[in-house]
C-alpha cells in the first residue's frame, strides 16, 4: 500500500490518553471523517475513551485489536446505527466533511445514506437480487425502470458480481452463496453513491475463496469511496488497508500508514499485539 | 433371585433407552388421530345417510289388542328394549323373552297420522314387502308422504289412471311435476326478486319523503313540492309495475293449481295432493343403483343451495352457509389491521416497559374472557350503543324502527374481531420479534427511516406470522355461536346480506350461521327425529367449512413462508 501519502507518524502516550490529540495533520482535502473527543458509553460502562483521528479520503483504513476493544462500536459511530442502542450516550463529535454528524440538525436517514455499512453476516432482504441492489434507491422515491436498471447494473458490476447473476435478477437473493450474498450487500450499499462504506468483518463468515474475492473488491472501491474496515484478521488488514488504527481496551492506541504500523510501531502494545503475543 | 434382578435391571435400561416416551408419544398421536377421525366418521355416517333413497317397506302392524294395520314406512333405525320397560309403561305385551327388538319406522304422512315417525315391536310386524310401485313424495309442507300412486287430474278431470297403464300414469307424473316445479321457480322469482325489488324501493321511497319532511326547515317551499311531485311519480311507478306483477303471479298460480294426483295410502285411504305442493316424487324401490346415487347427489346438492323449509327440517341450508362465511370474511378484514397495528406499536414503537408489560398481560388474558361475555358487550356497546347513534345520526328517516340499531351481520362480525384480536396480536409480536436484527439494520444503513424499513423488509417478513393469527382467529370465529345469538344470528332469516339492492351489501341486516343452524334443528325443531340426521349433516359441514378457510390461510401462509424464508437463517 506504497500509495498512501506521508503522514506525520504520531503517537500517544497511554498515560496522557486524559487529554490525548490527534496529532496528525491532514488538509481539509485529503481528510474525510475527523473523530474528535470521542467518549461512548452503555448505560454505566464505557466502551470508547477520547478517541480522535482524522480518517483519509478515498483510502482503506483497517481498525484491528482484540475482541471487545470497540472497534465494531466505533465503527457504527460514523453512521450513527448506536443509536438503536437503548442506554447508548455518545460525547465528542465526528465531522463528517467538517459538520458535526451528532449535531441536533443532522438527518440521521440522509446521513446513513453518506455512509454506508456492510455487516459481518451477509444480510440481503428476501427479495429478488435486483430488488436488493434497487432498495436504497427505491426509499428515496426513485422509480424510474430505466434509472433503477441502470444503477442495479453499474453496482453489480462494481462489486464484480454482474457476470455471475445478470440472467437471474429476479432470483430471489437467498439462492446466492455467502461470498455472493455479501457482494451483493456490497452492491446494495454502493448503489446510493455514498461518501464513506463501512465494512465490520465483511469476510469473517466467508470461504478463503470469498474472502479474497472481497478483497479484490475493497481495492478496486477505494478509488471511489472511503472505506473503514474492521478486521480480526491482521494478514487481511495488511493486504487491503492503506491506514491502520489498533485500538485496545476501547482506546485508540496507535494510527499510522499500514506499513509503518506493521512494520515499525510505536508502541509496545501495537507491537505485541501484530507480533502476536496477545490478543 | 438373579434373574429377578436382572429382568429388573433391563426394565430400567429399558426406561433409560427413552424407548418408553416414545411409544407414550405414539399412543397420544394414536388416540388424537382416532378422536379426529371418528368423530368425523360419526358426523360422516349419521348426516350423509340421510340423503339416500332408503328402501320403502309395507307391513302388516298387528298390535296386541288393536286391529291390524298396514304400513307403508322406511326404516330409520332399530335397537333391543327390556319388555319390563314397555310394560311399565302401559304397553300389553305377551311376548315371554326378556328383551324384545324395536324399530323405528318413518312413515311419513303427518297430515294424516299426526306424527310421522313411529317406534314398532319387531314381533309384531309380518308380511313385509318391498312393492316396487311404493311412491315417496316430498312435499313443500307437512313433510313426505307414502303412498301408491292412482291418478293425475288436469282441472278435475283425470288424465291417467293407474288401474288402465302404471307406466304411463308414473311417466305422466314425473312430466306434470317438472312443469310444476316450472312454474314453482317463475313464482319464487316474482315473489323473492322481484316484488322483493319494489318493495325494497318502495321503503327508500317511504324513508326519503320521510327524510324530506325532517329537512323541511332548510328547504324552499318550491323545492319541496318538486321533490314530492318526484316521489309520488316515482311511487306510481312502482305500484304500477307492482300490479302488473301481481296480475302475473295470479295467473302464475291458477296454472299451478291446475292438476293435482289422486294417492292411496297403505290402509286404503284415498288422498289428493296438488302437484304444486310436491318438491320430488320418486319409487325408491324401483330405482336401480345408478339413480339412486344420482338422486343422492342431486339431494346433497339441494342441501347444499337451496333455502331451509319446514321450519328448517327440510330443504337446505344455504343461507347458513353464506351467512357463515361472510361473516368469517368480514370479521378478516376488520381484525387483521386492527391487530397488526396494535402489535407493530407493542413491538416496535412501545418503550418497553411496565405499562407494555401491563397491556400485553391484559391483551392475553383477553383471549381467556367466554365469549358470551364478548357477546353481552357487543349487545350493550355496538349495538345499543353505537347502533343507536349511528341512527340518530344518518338513519333518522326510519326511526323509531331502528337500522343499525339492532343486531346484525356488522356487529357480529365486530364483535368476533374483537374476540380474536389477542389471537392476532400475540401472533404478529411473535413474528415481528423473530425478524433478525440485521435485516432491520440493513435497511436502516440504507436510509430507511424506521417506518420505511418497517413497511418494505420487517412486515412482509412478518406476514406468515401475521396469517398464522389469522388462521387461528378464524377457526375460533368460525366455530363460536354464544355471542353470535345476541348479536346479529336469527333461525331465519328473511333474506341474505348480499342482494341485487343497492348497495348491494347489507351489513345491518341479521343472517344465519351453521352453528346457531345445529343447535336449533336440534333443540329447537318439533320433529325431532327428521332434524337429527340434519344435524349431523350440518355440523360435518361446518366442520368442513372451517377446514377449507383454514386450508386456504395456511397455503396463502406457506406461499408467504416460501417467499420470505429468511428467517430460518
Amino acid at each position: 500500500m506504497s500509495d498512501a501519502p506521508p503522514v506525520k507518524s504520531h503517537a500517544i502516550n497511554i498515560a496522557q490518553l486524559g487529554r490525548a490529540q490527534t496529532h496528525r495533520s491532514l488538509d481539509a482535502e485529503q481528510m474525510c471523517l475527523s473523530v474528535q473527543n470521542l467518549d461512548l458509553f452503555y448505560g454505566q460502562k464505557q466502551a470508547l475513551y477520547n478517541v480522535c483521528m482524522e480518517i483519509p479520503r478515498q483510502r482503506v483504513t483497517a481498525f484491528i485489536g482484540p475482541s471487545g476493544c470497540g472497534k465494531s462500536t466505533l465503527l457504527r459511530c460514523f453512521n450513527r446505527m448506536n443509536d438503536l442502542v437503548d442506554d447508548c450516550r455518545i460525547d465528542g463529535s465526528i465531522l463528517l466533511d467538517n459538520a458535526n454528524i451528532y449535531d441536533r440538525a443532522v438527518d440521521v436517514a440522509s446521513l446513513r445514506r453518506r455512509v454506508g455499512m456492510v455487516f459481518q453476516k451477509p444480510n440481503p432482504f428476501p427479495k429478488t437480487i435486483y430488488e436488493n441492489v434497487a432498495y436504497g434507491l427505491r426509499i428515496q422515491g426513485v422509480n424510474k425502470k430505466r434509472i433503477l436498471d441502470e444503477v442495479v447494473e453499474r453496482s453489480l458490476r462494481s462489486a464484480a458480481l454482474w457476470d455471475e447473476v445478470k440472467d437471474r435478477l429476479h432470483d430471489n437473493a437467498l439462492g446466492m452463496s455467502g461470498g455472493q450474498q455479501q457482494r451483493l450487500v456490497i452492491a446494495r450499499t454502493i448503489a446510493v453513491e455514498p461518501e464513506v462504506v463501512l465494512l465490520d468483518e465483511p469476510a469473517s463468515a466467508l470461504d478463503p475463496i470469498s474472502t479474497l474475492k472481497i478483497e479484490e473488491l475493497i481495492y478496486e472501491l477505494k478509488s471511489k469511496y472511503t472505506l473503514i474496515i474492521v478486521t480480526h484478521n491482521m494478514q487481511q488488514a495488511a493486504r487491503v488497508s492503506d491506514y491502520t488504527a489498533f485500538m485496545y481496551m476501547g482506546k485508540l492506541i496507535e494510527f499510522d500508514s499500514t506499513d509503518r504500523l506493521f512494520t515499525n510501531p510505536v508502541q509496545r502494545q501495537t507491537e505485541d499485539y501484530i507480533t502476536g503475543r496477545y490478543g | 433371585m438373579a434373574l429377578a434382578q436382572q429382568s429388573r435391571l433391563s426394565l430400567r435400561e429399558w426406561v433409560k433407552s427413552g424407548e418408553p416416551f416414545i411409544w407414550f408419544n405414539a399412543a397420544a398421536v394414536t388416540i388424537s388421530t382416532i378422536a379426529v377421525v371418528g368423530l368425523l366418521l360419526l358426523l360422516a355416517t349419521r348426516g350423509l345417510g340421510h340423503f339416500w333413497p332408503g328402501t320403502v317397506y309395507q307391513f302388516k302392524y298387528s298390535q296386541q289388542g288393536v286391529e291390524p294395520q298396514h304400513l307403508l314406512a322406511e326404516l330409520v333405525e332399530s335397537e333391543s328394549v327390556a319388555i319390563e320397560q314397555l310394560q311399565a309403561s302401559g304397553m300389553q305385551i305377551d311376548i315371554k323373552t326378556p328383551f324384545v327388538r324395536r324399530d323405528l319406522l318413518k312413515l311419513g304422512n303427518r297430515d294424516l297420522l299426526g306424527h310421522d315417525f313411529s317406534w314398532v315391536l319387531h314381533p309384531w310386524l309380518s308380511d313385509t314387502q318391498q312393492p316396487v310401485d311404493a311412491m315417496v313424495l316430498e312435499r313443500r309442507e307437512w313433510g313426505n308422504f307414502y303412498g301408491y300412486l292412482r291418478q293425475i287430474k288436469q282441472n278435475g278431470a283425470v288424465i291417467a289412471d293407474s288401474k288402465t297403464d302404471d307406466g304411463t300414469v308414473w311417466q305422466t307424473l314425473q312430466k306434470q311435476l317438472e312443469s310444476a316445479s316450472k312454474l314453482h321457480d317463475a313464482i319464487a322469482t316474482i315473489e323473492k326478486k322481484e316484488i322483493g325489488t319494489i318493495n325494497y324501493k318502495l321503503d327508500q321511497l317511504r324513508l326519503d319523503a320521510r327524510k324530506l319532511e325532517l329537512n323541511k326547515a332548510s328547504l324552499t317551499d318550491t323545492q319541496i313540492a318538486v321533490k314530492q311531485e318526484r316521489f309520488e311519480s316515482e311511487r306510481m311507478g312502482l305500484q304500477e309495475k307492482y300490479k302488473g306483477l301481481q296480475s302475473n303471479l295470479e295467473n302464475l298460480y291458477q296454472q299451478a293449481g291446475r292438476d293435482s294426483l289422486v294417492a292411496e295410502t297403505a290402509d286404503g285411504r284415498s288422498v289428493e295432493i296438488p302437484l304444486a305442493k310436491i318438491v320430488h316424487a320418486y319409487r325408491p324401490n324401483a330405482m336401480n343403483v345408478f339413480q339412486k346415487i344420482h338422486f343422492y347427489f342431486a339431494k346433497l346438492w339441494e342441501f347444499l343451495t337451496a333455502e331451509p323449509r319446514e321450519a328448517n327440517t327440510e330443504g337446505g341450508i344455504f343461507p347458513a352457509i353464506f351467512g357463515t362465511v361472510a361473516m368469517v370474511m368480514i370479521m378478516s378484514i376488520i381484525v387483521t389491521p386492527f391487530g397488526v397495528i396494535a402489535a407493530v406499536y407493542l413491538r416496535e414503537y412501545a418503550k418497553q416497559g411496565l405499562v407494555t408489560r401491563i397491556v400485553r398481560i391484559a391483551v392475553n388474558n383477553l383471549a381467556g374472557v367466554p365469549s358470551i361475555v364478548y357477546g353481552m358487550f357487543g349487545l350493550g356497546f355496538f349495538v345499543y350503543f353505537l347502533g343507536a347513534n349511528i341512527d340518530h345520526a344518518f338513519f333518522a328517516a326510519a326511526l323509531p324502527a331502528p337500522t343499525f340499531g339492532t343486531p346484525g351481520l356488522l356487529w357480529a362480525s365486530l364483535t368476533l374481531a374483537l374476540l380474536t384480536l389477542p389471537v392476532v396480536i400475540v401472533a404478529t409480536e411473535e413474528g415481528l420479534s423473530r425478524i433478525p436484527r440485521s435485516l432491520r439494520e440493513g435497511s436502516l444503513a440504507l436510509g430507511a427511516t424506521k417506518a420505511e424499513t418497517l413497511w418494505r423488509v420487517v412486515l412482509p417478513m412478518a406476514s406468515p406470522a401475521m396469517m398464522t393469527g389469522l388462521i387461528l382467529a378464524v377457526a375460533r370465529a368460525a366455530g363460536e355461536v354464544a355471542p353470535l345469538m345476541l348479536v346479529g344470528v336469527v333461525k331465519l332469516a328473511p333474506a341474505l346480506p348480499v342482494d341485487g339492492n343497492f348497495p348491494f351489501v347489507h351489513l345491518d341486516r341479521k343472517f344465519m350461521h351453521l352453528g346457531f343452524h345445529i343447535y336449533d334443528v336440534g333443540f329447537q325443531s318439533p320433529n325431532v327425529e327428521a332434524a337429527r340426521p340434519l344435524v349431523y349433516a350440518t355440523a360435518l359441514l361446518l366442520v368442513i367449512i372451517i377446514a377449507l378457510l383454514n386450508f386456504s390461510a395456511v397455503a396463502l401462509r406457506n406461499h408467504l413462508r416460501e417467499k420470505y424464508r429468511a428467517l430460518e437463517m
